[in-house]
Formats: C-alpha cells, sequence, structure tokens
C-alpha cells in the first residue's frame, strides 16, 4: 500500500535579505508562512520546487517541508519550521516583530 | 597591539573589492548559488535559519576601541543592533544583508579586521588566552606568535582546500585558559632547561562528533622551528589525511587511525623540507611583531578609595570577588565582564553596550579588550583604583553581572534560534538554568561550575568539556537534551561521559537542579568543586540524582 502523502510548503530564503520565504497560493514568494501554498500531492510540489531553478536570482536554497492544512493555513509538523516561521525563541526579534505571527 | 603593514591593508581591500565584484554578480544573475556559496565562505559569509551570518575574526581575541566602536556602528547600521561573540573569539553578526556585506567588510578593514578564513576549510582564526599579557601565571605573551601564525596561514597557497577546517590555539601561561588540547593544533608556550621559549605542540584534539583529547607531537619546537614544524604538519595532514567522510576528514581520525609515532615521523621527514624553505625573514617580522605587543605604561597611585569601597559596598566586593583575577601588577586587575546577564543571551552585547565597553577600555583599560572563549568580554589591565568607577559603568549598561566561573556563566552556541545545523536550541536553555538557580540564590554556594550547551553534535558550544555538558537533539520531532559528567577544558582535560537517556526540555531544569543539589550533599566542604567531586566519587550517585529510582509495588 502506498504510504499516505504528508502536505508539503515550498520554501527558501530571500537571496538578497535572507531571511524566510514562502511559495504562496498565486505562486509568489511571502514572509507571511499563514499565506503559504499546501501542496496535497507529490508531483505538484516536486514541480514546483524543480520550477525554482529559474529562479536563482531571487531565492536560496528552495526545499519542501511537510505540513498540515489547517484553516486553510500551513502549520508545520516539525519545530524547526516552526522556528523559521516566527524567528529565534530567546527573545522577539524575528519574524514575530514583524507582526507575520 | 599590531597593526597592518601596507601589505595586509592591500590584501584586505583587494579582498573586499573582489568580494563586491563576487557579490554584484551573484545578485545579477551571472553566478549560480553552487558558484557563490564557496566565494561567501572564504569571506565568513554563511546563510543560516532566518538570515546571512557574517562572521569576523578577532585574532588571539584581542580588539582596541576604535575596532569595538566599529563593530558596536556595524551592528546599528546594517544589523539588529547587536552582535554575538563565540567560542572561538569571534563576533557573528546575525541579520546582514547580502547586497549590504561588501560595505561591512569595507569598515572592518578601516579598523584593520575582516572575516578571511572563519568559514572554510583552512586555518581559521587563531585563538589565544584571553589574559594574555596580564596574566600572573604567564610564561610568555601568546599573542605574538599567533599573530605571525596568523599571517602565514592567511591566503597560504597550500593550505586552502583541505580535506576540512584547521584549528590552531596558543597558551602563554601555565593554566591553560585557550582549551589548546581540544584544537587541531594546540601550543603551550614551555621553557626548556636552557631557558630557552620554545612550544610543546599538540595535535588532533577536537570536540564535535568524536571528540578527542589532542597528543604531545613533540615537547619542544624552537621559536626558530615554529612555523616549518606546523607547516611540515599540516602538510602531512592534507596530503594523507581522509577526505572520503567529512567526518573523518580531521586531524585527530589520523592521530587515532595512523597513531601519533608514525605521524610524528613523517611530520619530521617534512620538517626536514619545510625547515629548509624558511629563510628567517619569519623571525625578523615576529621581532617587531613582539614589540608591537609590548605591555602598556602601567601607573601607579593610591589605593585608599578601591581599598574603602571594597569594604563597605557588598555588591562591589562581590563583583571584584567573583570577576577579577591577579594581574602581574598587583596593582592592576584583569576584570572579566560577563555576557550572561541571568535571562540573557550568552555572548550577546548590544551597539550601546560594545560603545560603552569601548569607552571604558579607553579611559580605564590601556585601550585594550579581549573576547574569552567563554563568550565573555575581558578589560586585561584594570588599575585597581578604578574598578569602583568601571563598576558603576558596567551597571549602567546592564554588565555588571558577578557570575564569571559560576553556573549562570555559561557557553551556549546559538543553536536553532539561529543556525541552520542545529538539532536544538541552546540559548533558552543557558536562559532557564540561570534564572532558576538565580531564584534559588544558590549561584554563589555552588561555587565553580562551567556548564558548556550545544544545539547539535558539532559541539561549538563545548559540550564534551563542560564539568556539566548539554546536547541538543532532535529525537523523532521533539527536543532532547544529553547531560555529559566530567569534562575538563584545562591542562586537565577530560572529555565529559554519557550519563544515560536524554531529557525533554520540560524534564531538564528539574534534573540539572536535582544534580546539584545531589552535589551540594555529597561534597566534602564548600571548597569541593564539583567537578573534583565527581572526580572523587565518579559518576555514580550523580547519574541515581539524575535518573531516580521509581519506587514500584512488587507485590
Amino acid at each position: 500500500m502506498a504510504r499516505e502523502f504528508i502536505p508539503k510548503v515550498l520554501t527558501a530564503n530571500d537571496l538578497i535579505e535572507g531571511d524566510v520565504v514562502y511559495r504562496s497560493k498565486d505562486s509568489q514568494w511571502v514572509r507571511d508562512i499563514s499565506q503559504a501554498h499546501v501542496f496535497h500531492d507529490q508531483e505538484t510540489a516536486d514541480a514546483a520546487l524543480e520550477a525554482t531553478a529559474n529562479e536563482a536570482h531571487i531565492i536560496v536554497g528552495a526545499y519542501l517541508f511537510d505540513a498540515q492544512e489547517i484553516d486553510g493555513k500551513a502549520v508545520p509538523t516539525h519545530f524547526r519550521e516552526d522556528f523559521r516561521a516566527k524567528g529565534p525563541s530567546n527573545y522577539r526579534h524575528g519574524k514575530q516583530e514583524d507582526g507575520y505571527v | 597591539m599590531y597593526n597592518y603593514n601596507e601589505f595586509d591593508s592591500g590584501f584586505v581591500r583587494e579582498r573586499v573589492s573582489q568580494f563586491r565584484g563576487q557579490v554584484e554578480r551573484r545578485i545579477d544573475g551571472s553566478l549560480t548559488e553552487d558558484e557563490f556559496r564557496p566565494l561567501r565562505l572564504m569571506n565568513g559569509l554563511y546563510l543560516q535559519l532566518h538570515a546571512y551570518m557574517l562572521r569576523v575574526a578577532i585574532p588571539y581575541g584581542t580588539l582596541n576601541s576604535r575596532q569595538m566602536r566599529q563593530l558596536a556602528m556595524i551592528a546599528k547600521r546594517w544589523d539588529k543592533g547587536y552582535g554575538h561573540f563565540t567560542t572561538r573569539q569571534n563576533i557573528q553578526f546575525n541579520w546582514p544583508k547580502l547586497a549590504d556585506v561588501p560595505d561591512i567588510l569595507d569598515a572592518l578593514a578601516d579598523v584593520e579586521m575582516h572575516a578571511i578564513q572563519t568559514s572554510g576549510n583552512c586555518i581559521r582564526n587563531v585563538t589565544a588566552d584571553h589574559f594574555a599579557g596580564a596574566a600572573l601565571d604567564e610564561i610568555e605573551d601568546p599573542r605574538p606568535i599567533a599573530e605571525l601564525i596568523r599571517q602565514w596561514s592567511t591566503d597560504h597557497p597550500e593550505f586552502q582546500f583541505m580535506p576540512r577546517k584547521f584549528k590552531i590555539a596558543v597558551n602563554g601561561a601555565k593554566h591553560d585558559r585557550a582549551v589548546i588540547r581540544a584544537h587541531d593544533i594546540g601550543l603551550q608556550v614551555v621553557k626548556n632547561d636552557a631557558g630557552e621559549i620554545g612550544y610543546k605542540v599538540l595535535v588532533g584534539g577536537g570536540l564535535g562528533r568524536t571528540p578527542m583529547i589532542g597528543k604531545v607531537i613533540s615537547e619542544f619546537v624552537s621559536k626558530r622551528n615554529l612555523l616549518p614544524y606546523l607547516e611540515a604538519i599540516v602538510h602531512v595532514w592534507n596530503r594523507i589525511g581522509r577526505r572520503d567522510n567529512k567526518y573523518k576528514a580531521r586531524i585527530k581520525i589520523l592521530v587515532h587511525e595512523y597513531g601519533i609515532e608514525n605521524l610524528k615521523r613523517d611530520v619530521e621527514a617534512a620538517f626536514v623540507e619545510t625547515r629548509a624553505e624558511f629563510s628567517g625573514i619569519d623571525q625578523e617580522l615576529l621581532l617587531s611583531i613582539e614589540k608591537a605587543f609590548a605591555l602598556p605604561k602601567f601607573k601607579s597611585s593610591e589605593l585608599t578609595d578601591y581599598n574603602a569601597s571594597y569594604e563597605n559596598d557588598a555588591s562591589f566586593r562581590s563583583f571584584v570577588d567573583t570577576n577579577v583575577t591577579a594581574h602581574h601588577n598587583d596593582e592592576y586587575a584583569i576584570l572579566s565582564v560577563s555576557t550572561k546577564p541571568i535571562g540573557g543571551t550568552p555572548g550577546d552585547a548590544t551597539t550601546e553596550q560594545m560603545n560603552a565597553l569601548a569607552d571604558i577600555a579607553e579611559k580605564y583599560g590601556h585601550d585594550e579588550l579581549r573576547i574569552s572563549h567563554e563568550q565573555n568580554v575581558i578589560f586585561p589591565h584594570i588599575h585597581k583604583s578604578d574598578l569602583p568607577t568601571v563598576f558603576a559603568a558596567l551597571k549602567e549598561i546592564g554588565l555588571a553581572t558577578a557570575n564569571i566561573g559560576l553556573i549562570s556563566d555559561i557557553i551556549a552556541c546559538p543553536g536553532m534560534d539561529y543556525c541552520a545545523l542545529a538539532t536544538a536550541r541552546s540559548i533558552p536553555i543557558a536562559q532557564e538554568i540561570a534564572e532558576h538557580f538565580d531564584a534559588l540564590k544558590l549561584e554563589h554556594d555552588i561555587g565553580s561550575l562551567k556548564i558548556k550547551i550545544s544545539g547539535c553534535i558539532n559541539a561549538c558550544g563545548h559540550h564534551h568539556v563542560g564539568h556539566i555538558g548539554i546536547l541538543g537533539l532532535d529525537r523523532a520531532g521533539v527536543e532532547n537534551y544529553q547531560i555529559t559528567l566530567g569534562g575538563d577544558h584545562t591542562e586537565s582535560a577530560a572529555i565529559a561521559e554519557r550519563v544515560g537517556p536524554g531529557f525533554a526540555a520540560e524534564d531538564l531544569i528539574p534534573a540539572i537542579d536535582r544534580l546539584i543539589n545531589a552535589y551540594l550533599e555529597l561534597r566534602d566542604n564548600a571548597d569541593e568543586t564539583f567537578l573534583d567531586a565527581y572526580r572523587r566519587l565518579g559518576q555514580a550517585p550523580f547519574k541515581e540524582a539524575l535518573y531516580p529510582k521509581v519506587e514500584t509495588d512488587a507485590a
């Protein structure tokens, strides 16, 4: 039996700013994880990742991570992605400060 | 302090200008990330979890006030108003933008600083005892030879593409404050029977995945022979060291697999050749470098006010007792400034703090500052009569915490709050431990204790040599912390031993609390440190405290 597909979010870092970006529903790069598109099948996710090869002048290090979609919003399943979405936890001075989360 | 000559300045400026071009070509799309990555790493620029990170070398941890002010300015202008001091005496900026980095590097070059060889498979920033030139137990100031090694290793044509990174540390005092036994090469200044200064050379130490204590490859290498000897060691390793597996590519693995005797034989054979290639120019250079590190002109004045403050002001007395180390001039003090206020981030300093530290160094500290591998800032030369004023100035910027060498003086790597390699967070653990024991007011009673925390197996937080080491791991998607005990980073170096299974984050502080309580009950007297008690009693009673037996009803 095929394994159940774990939904994915496409992420990278912005080339100039270095900050975390997500592929949005309308195929833009956005800072806010709540606007991230959640891919529900492997083929579409892989195709979106492959297409980032043409965006090397905008982003760095694109990859897919596991997420759930809750109320239409992406929620990471691993704590690493949770930190990337929010910023450092020692005190608020990352994305939290920018009002994204 | 060493000042750049024309060659140094020209070289650093040229590298900045090259990197400026490389950044421009990356941004306009003519360089791919695969092409650009090794270039940015050669200039100390990493991409971390949330942003780029620029690692700037502070050679042998020495800074003057002008340099500290420039770091403060860089933090304010191009970052988020703070910098982070690391266990290799570097400073890291956590939020620079790619397009600004060439300007930052130019600003560093303005004060004779750079980020060259702070990353990549080359010889990294040379570290040294942070009390150099001031310590009572010093044999010779290790910084001139460290500077010579920096010049020799910078852009060394043979050593730019080695199997892995290579770290050298120099200690010039009897007590090892430079962790030389955990470096690829550790140098200990020694004096031979003839009274001649030379170096005991240790090789193959290191932490990370396979922690090892360095082994002695030579008991005495003369000053004149040191560079050719180092070149011979690095040459042999570069040639025969493993490149098939990045975790096996360090010289410690070569020492382990090939044997110190075999390595010594090969190094000595190579040394015959390297010795012949050194004309003696390096020794002329060393003489001029040594002059640059001449001691400052110490003053002499009344200590009446200092003595009165010490007698009458309990907080000043506690600060002096905890943060001051004896200077070779008995009117002077070596003052360690803790960058670990309770609940703060170990190693962080804001622009305002850096500026104030620079002011203090300029007015009261013979213009010298040091960064220690324990992530603290040192004023190596403060006249005791100035200590009350300095204490007051430090209080104003929140850097007067009297905790040097105590349970809250924790080394913590950036961990998963910043680092792309981390498997768990380090800083919040350090914050919680400090807050927990501060609330109990037990810190001074517990006494000398080194807690060192790493957020992954690479061990930037030196957990292997902590009296209590904490290693953060990812266990099935949850942060989990392993405790190791009995490590030692000094001349009696030891790798800490793992005690048992790891703890979930919420169980870690109670576990440390049980461990410390066990120590307080088990120690012979208040002078027996945690490490001494551990060495006397072994792991068993501490293990029992960490993993109490659960009473089960067998009936």
